[in-house]
């Protein structure tokens, strides 16, 4: 790996080590892998059908045959939440790679250009900053239309802002620090500089700061679901069984208290994992360990 | 410092011109319009709508009339509510989302800073994990879930306060707690990650090796530096405290802005819509500078920098 | 910090706690202090886009107009549906019903104390007509002799148009045709008189952006008149001192509140705020139904929910496709369990009592196994071979639910590839005009009280068909009721265009509204409307026992 090449092996090490002495985050880990391994795997655990309807049923309570109850369709609510989990999970990772990635390749290059393309470029961010993020969304999908892949884009062009100004802080450091210069003295061209010096510098607060923006994405999700503008019925994802089990709080609580169980628990997994990471990855701590 | 001031100002200016430009343009891109309805318009009466809103006019035509109304205060009508002027609904909504946004900011951080500290300031004990889950737990709950929850306990069940309606002088405090909790979360976390950070910085150790007491070290020295993160977040967050959150102001039938952010864009009220976009984008702007001033005066390295 | 003291603290802290929570538990609601003021508050759904009678669309402002303005037909105390005397004490119509003669009320006066006379009533027309003014439903009085032609600018003369002033109190309107229910569309507000001497106060007869809807400005002939405009919170309309029939007016004032969250709304009525909900959230209805049966109403609407179907899209050019998805929807099962508030089964299209002398034809049922027959012979045994499509809905939790349950029956009884598809309000609307949908959610409200609310839509051209079907043959039948003068024979003629419609289903009927709401029992004097008319000047607030 280039990174290895790039540093010495040991900090990494240590980092994983480290990580791997809180029991929280080691907790955190476990629980996110059983949880993507039981959505992914929802055909073979559940032994209902996620859109599968029992009118007769309507919204009943947990019991032997629906653990989690039903909802006023008579869908099983348990295995809603396993399949609605891949389309929150799958919606938090996506979207976290498309902000990752704009964000990256926008703050390296801003970082790396001129002053003057740079406050160009920086400028574009403060305008899409200063835009209300609801009217942004709403006109999105009206222009785009209710696609699936819309979700993606609407939350990672919002969440990569943040990711593109902490990468060209980031750049703008080491711009000017010994081991760049000195790879500029030698001849090394613009490309082979970002590539071999600058990427995998700034990998670790990317890392960091991805793993607390799955979160984020995850809530912007529910948050749009609310609306009526994230995935298409009969599909559900978290957020939209929480607003359906909101709508239905009072006569049928579990409806609200199981997803609601889900999603919190997983977004405290990922914060903890995010926290751990941070933590471990931590330039301090690096040079406590080289010490 | 003026310098400073000036040039932000007139860059604050650009950026809330290119938010306009943008709304605009992406409203004329998407499909559908104003005078859509359920039941369909007589053509000829559509013909006459658009000639009396001049939305008949080539777009540049069109994009030139607002930019002009915006830059000579001359603000457009709304599309939707003959009769009333986009800057009067905003002028009407705004005063009733500010006098709930203040106070949840006020609660936001009434909770969140010192729940951030404690957790900050005992690393990895019971504290900070309990502080962190409360936080964590406020992030997860969506208002929408938070708000009729408080609803129903501090309005129908106890009856303390109105469960909804704006008539009381007491009727701030469940949409601002509502807000509040859900702010505070991220300031909680905000404050932990700040407050740790710079509890491990060199003047720190200076000033305790020196001997300052703990409580000196923490609250002169180490919360002026943990406060930037907070800072940086709070200008935006207050931007969109001020205007009202959508959820809060349904939940408990505030007559705030929140909802016209979200109706203007649904109901195609371009007008409405543009107008929301722009105000919302010189809050921003506005609380941007604020924080700028406030970061350089609790930092001197920071400085004025253009 | 000694122990003591803290302890004392926590105490302190506790009583002050049970004190407010003793204070503030004993205030009154609003509900009960309202009764003292005679002050109805209601739930009126959601803010109303202007109060000026020739620019409104909307329900709301529906329910507002009917306590400012009066038209010349009013709802009857008893019976709202029915056609009472309002600003005309009296009328009479020729034999064939093309011209009459509306008397005014002697007494009749704006709230500003001028009189209403016949020229109000020709003025408010006028501007309703005038193109410039584009008014959005300036077609509800195309009944008038050369109405449409003026509105479309074909004609400029409005003394061409069927109004004629006879003397102060006396007004003359002359129909393009015969029109026996023309009482029941007067009370429409598209009808109602507007204040010449308010309007051209803030400018001219054909602006739309001015203030003379805004409190202090407005003047109106109803029994209330506006007193306060909360821009998103609240309208409050008082007793107008100057209404010809004054002596009834029981109620001080009236408080609409645009609730538009039904779960905001039920907590609002729960916790003693408002009299009367607009609607209840669909989890609630049928525990209100079963155990408040005191407060909970289910009033019959006249509106249709349905399904277009764009005809001009294989396969569905088919009747016989049609028709298999018109029977294999369990209207029954629908309502029982999905929802839930007693709607009716739509056997037909025209909502039941929707005009004198009307049945409507029930020819609909649900029978999977012909429609798995017809199915079949259309050529898709079994569903095999039937092409992909979706049911367009706007984003709307109920049309959701709706959708999700056919689409299961239709999955499960035909065996058929249909999915959902959900758009935002105005690209749904586009979508339906453009024809670019295989089956859309619609819905149609009645504007009065006869079957030509319901049928015309479908006629060739209509800017409401919307599928794409259209029949010479139905067209025709249309035609000859809008010319026939004998009201049996009518009726007779817009049946068969309605079996028509039926057998060759360019939509699917799927159930009649029913309206259901919360009212506080200490309201009396409602009455169930079929068009949602309210006679505010016959309710009262009484403190129940």
């Amino acid at each position: 790996m280039k990174l290895e090449t790039q540093l010495s092996p040991s900090p990494w090490r240590a980092a994983w080590r480290r990580m791997m002495s809180s029991w929280l985050t080691v907790g955190a880990l476990v629980f996110l892998a059983c949880l993507i391994f039981a959505c992914g795997m929802a055909e073979t655990i559940s032994p209902h059908q996620p859109n599968a309807q029992d009118l007769e049923l309507k919204a009943s309570g947990p019991s032997a045959a629906h653990w989690m109850g039903t909802d006023p369709l008579g869908r099983d609510i348990a295995t809603r939440i396993l399949y609605g989990g891949r389309v929150s999970l799958l919606v938090g990772a996506l979207a976290t790679s498309v902000a990752v990635l704009i964000g990256v390749s926008y703050g390296l290059l801003a970082g790396l250009a001129g002053p003057r393309t740079d406050a160009a470029m920086m400028r574009v961010v403060d305008i899409l900053y200063a835009f209300p993020f609801m009217t942004f969304v709403i006109i999105l999908t009206v222009v785009i239309g209710r696609e699936f892949w819309l979700l993606f884009i609407a939350i990672g062009a919002v969440e990569w802002l943040t990711m593109a100004r902490v990468v060209r802080g980031q750049v703008l450091g080491l711009k000017n620090q010994e081991f760049v210069t000195a790879a500029r003295a030698y001849g090394a061209r613009g490309g082979r500089i970002l590539l071999r010096h600058m990427l995998p510098n700034v990998v670790g607060p990317v890392i960091v700061y991805a793993s607390l923006t799955v979160p984020g994405v995850m809530l912007l999700e529910a948050t749009l679901s609310f609306l009526g503008l994230g995935i298409q019925p009969p599909d559900a994802s978290w957020g939209v069984l929480i607003r359906d089990g909101a709508d239905n709080m009072e006569t049928s609580p579990w409806m609200l208290f199981f997803p609601s169980l889900f999603f919190s628990s997983t977004l405290f997994a990922l914060n903890a994992v995010g926290d751990g990471l941070r933590d471990a990855l931590d330039p301090k701590s690096f040079q406590e360990a080289g010490d | 410092m003026l310098r400073f001031i000036i040039s932000r100002v007139l860059q604050g200016i650009v950026v809330i011109f290119a938010v306009i430009v943008i709304t605009f343009l992406l409203l004329k891109l998407s499909p559908g319009g104003p005078f859509n309805k359920e039941r369909e318009m007589q053509p000829h009466v559509r013909e006459m709508l658009e000639a009396y809103y001049g939305l008949d006019q080539p777009w540049y035509v069109q994009l030139w009339r607002q930019v002009k109304g915006y830059a000579t205060f001359h603000f457009p009508p709304s599309l939707k509510m003959p009769g009333r002027g986009v800057d009067e609904i905003i002028a009407q909504g705004f005063p009733v989302s500010a006098a709930i946004g203040l106070p949840a900011l006020l609660i936001a951080l009434g909770i969140g800073v010192p729940l951030g500290a404690i957790a900050a300031l005992n690393p990895r004990s019971i504290e900070d994990r309990t502080s962190m889950v409360l936080a964590t737990l406020g992030l997860c709950m969506p208002s929408l879930v938070l708000g009729p929850l408080i609803a129903m306990i501090f309005g129908m069940k106890l009856r303390w306060f109105n469960v909804s309606g704006w008539y009381d002088s007491t009727d701030w405090v469940l949409p601002a707690t509502t807000l509040g909790i859900i702010y505070s979360a991220y300031i909680a976390r905000l404050t932990r990650g700040g407050l740790r950070e710079t509890l491990a910085q060199e003047f720190i150790r200076t000033a305790r090796a020196k001997g300052a007491s703990e409580g000196a070290v923490v609250f002169v020295h180490a919360f002026k530096m943990a406060c930037l993160p907070v800072l940086n977040f709070l200008g935006p967050a207050a931007a969109g405290l001020l205007t009202g959150s959508l959820v809060t102001e349904t939940v408990f039938q505030i007559p705030g802005l929140g909802q016209h952010f979200v109706s203007a864009a649904v109901n195609r009220d371009d007008n409405l819509a543009m107008a929301t976009a722009a105000f919302y984008a010189a809050l921003i702007v506005g609380f941007n500078l604020l924080v700028d001033i406030i970061q350089a005066a609790l930092n001197p390295k920071i400085g004025f920098k253009g | 910090m000694t122990g003591r003291f803290r302890i004392i603290s926590l105490v302190l802290a506790c009583a002050g706690l049970m004190w407010f929570h003793q204070m503030r538990q004993q205030r009154p609601t609003r509900v009960q202090t309202a009764k003292q003021t005679r002050t109805l508050i209601l739930g009126n759904g959601s803010e109303p886009e202007t109060l000026d009678p020739h620019l409104a669309t909307g329900q709301p402002e529906h329910h507002v107009f009917g306590a400012l303005f009066e038209g010349l037909v009013a709802p009857l105390p008893g019976n709202p549906d029915a056609n009472g005397p309002g600003a005309a004490a009296s009328w009479e119509h020729s034999p064939d019903f093309v011209t009459w003669t509306f008397h005014l009320q002697p007494n009749g006066k704006w709230s500003d104390g001028t009189p209403v006379t016949a020229r109000d009533f020709a003025y408010s027309y006028e501007r309703e007509l005038t193109p410039a003014l584009a008014s959005d439903y300036a077609s509800m009085l195309y009944p008038l002799l050369n109405a449409e032609a003026f509105n479309k600018g074909e004609m400029t003369d409005f003394s061409k148009v069927g109004v004629r002033v006879i003397d102060d109190h006396t007004l003359q309107l002359t129909l393009k045709g015969p029109t026996p229910f023309l009482p029941s569309i007067l009370k429409h507000y598209t009808w109602f008189p507007v204040p010449r001497q308010a309007i051209e106060r803030h400018g001219k007869m054909t602006d739309r952006d001015t203030r003379w809807t805004r409190p202090g400005s407005l003047v109106g002939n109803g029994p209330f008149q506006l007193k306060d405009w909360h821009f998103t919170h609240s309208i409050t309309v008082e007793r107008n001192p100057h209404y010809w029939d004054a002596a009834a007016v029981r109620l001080r004032e009236i408080v609409f509140l645009p609730i538009q969250n039904a779960g905001t709304e039920d907590r609002a009525f729960n916790d003693g705020q408002v009299h009367l909900t607009s609607t209840i959230p669909l989890d609630k209805t049928p525990v209100y139904r079963e155990k408040r049966a005191a407060e909970y109403h289910e009033d019959p609407l006249l509106s249709v929910y349905f399904y277009r179907c764009n005809v001009t899209q294989k396969p569905f050019d088919d009747k016989r496709v049609r028709k298999a998805l018109a029977l294999a929807v369990d209207r029954e099962s629908l309502i029982r369990n999905v929802l839930r508030a007693g709607q009716k089964p739509a056997l037909g299209f025209t909502p039941p009592g929707c005009g004198e002398g009307y049945e409507t034809p029930s020819v609909l049922k649900f029978d999977p196994t012909e429609a798995r027959r017809l199915l079949a012979e259309a050529g898709f045994p079994g569903g095999a071979g039937f092409p992909k499509f979706e049911i367009l809905i706007n984003s709307s939790e109920a049309h959701r639910t709706i959708a999700e349950a056919v689409m299961a029956m239709w999955q499960e009884h035909l065996n058929l590839p249909v999915t959902v598809l959900n758009q935002d309000w105005s690209v749904y609307l586009k979508s339906q005009r453009d024809l670019e949908f295989t089956v859309c959610r619609a819905g149609w409200v009645g504007d009065f009280l006869d079957p030509v609310t319901f049928l015309s839509i479908w006629q060739k051209g209509d800017g409401n068909n919307n599928t794409g079907w259209h029949q010479s043959r139905y067209d025709e039948l249309l035609a000859a009721s809008s010319i026939e003068a004998d009201a049996a024979k009518r009726m007779a003629i817009l049946r068969e265009a309605e079996l028509l419609l039926l057998d060759e289903l360019p939509i699917l009927p799927i159930y009649w509204y029913v309206h259901s709401y919360m009212l506080d029992p200490s309201v009396k004097g409602w009455k169930p409307s079929l068009l949602e008319h309210r006679c505010y000047k016959a309710l009262d607030l009484v403190p129940s026992s």
